[in-house]
């Protein structure tokens, strides 16, 4: 169990994590479905817009998952950002975590570690929390 | 009558990992029932108290529910409706 990820891809989420400060960032990267490859992302908008919520809008929802199915795509990864706090899942995260095949990822953008940044993935299953290894590639 | 119903990846163990089955039923309450009787645990999956759970969004022909009269919405013979695990956290 690891996530292997594109240096682009986590340099735009934290982009985007810093970028959207101090409301949480959130999105996807998708790919083949059945491949568990990292490929193609796709930032959402946290329709809570919050520094302690996020949430996609329910449109935007069944949008992603029609795409994700004419596609023939999977959602590999669900990632969103901690602006001041670790990047682990919080209690919410894991009541609402529903993708038991997707990677969840969290970066963490907070000021006392910068310009250091947290950039970590999870399983969470059945309402239980597994850390896995990140490979950044390219 | 017949509804067709997608159910999301995590609900699948309920269904025999089928991504759409059949229910039936005038409103969103009824086909729930109907689903319930059919595939035993899925009803709790999506109710708390005798309403639709916060996490779980349904959609009647690509309408949200909660704009549709919620477990009230109508349904009628040929329509689909989509369940979809929020993604949320915080």
């Amino acid at each position: 169990m690891s996530l292997e990820i594109s240096r682009a891809f986590v340099d735009a989420i934290l982009e985007q994590s810093r970028a959207e400060y101090p409301d949480e960032c959130c999105g996807v990267i998708l790919g083949p479905a059945g491949s568990d490859k990292a490929l193609r992302h796709k930032p959402m908008l946290n329709a809570a817009h919050s520094p302690t919520f996020y949430e996609f809008d329910p449109k935007d929802l069944l949008a992603l998952y029609r795409e994700v199915d004419d596609n023939d795509e999977e959602i590999v990864v669900i990632y969103h950002s901690h602006t001041e706090t670790e990047a682990y899942p919080s209690r919410t995260d894991i009541s609402y975590a529903g993708e038991p095949g997707a990677h969840y990822v969290l970066v963490s953008t907070r000021k006392e570690i910068a310009p250091a940044t947290e950039f970590r993935s999870y399983r969470i299953i059945d309402g239980v929390v597994t850390e896995e290894p990140v490979t950044i590639v390219g | 009558m017949s509804i067709e119903v997608r159910i999301p990846t995590i609900l699948r163990p309920y269904t025999k990992d089928q991504k759409t089955v059949e229910a039936a039923g005038a409103t969103l309450s009824a086909v729930i029932t109907d689903l319930d009787a059919n595939y035993s645990g899925l009803g709790e999956r999506l109710l708390e108290n005798g309403a639709l759970r916060r996490f779980i969004n349904v959609y009647v022909n690509d309408e949200d529910v909660r704009f549709l009269g919620g477990l009230d919405a109508q349904i009628k013979d040929g329509d689909s409706i989509t369940i979809l695990p929020a993604v949320a956290g915080g």
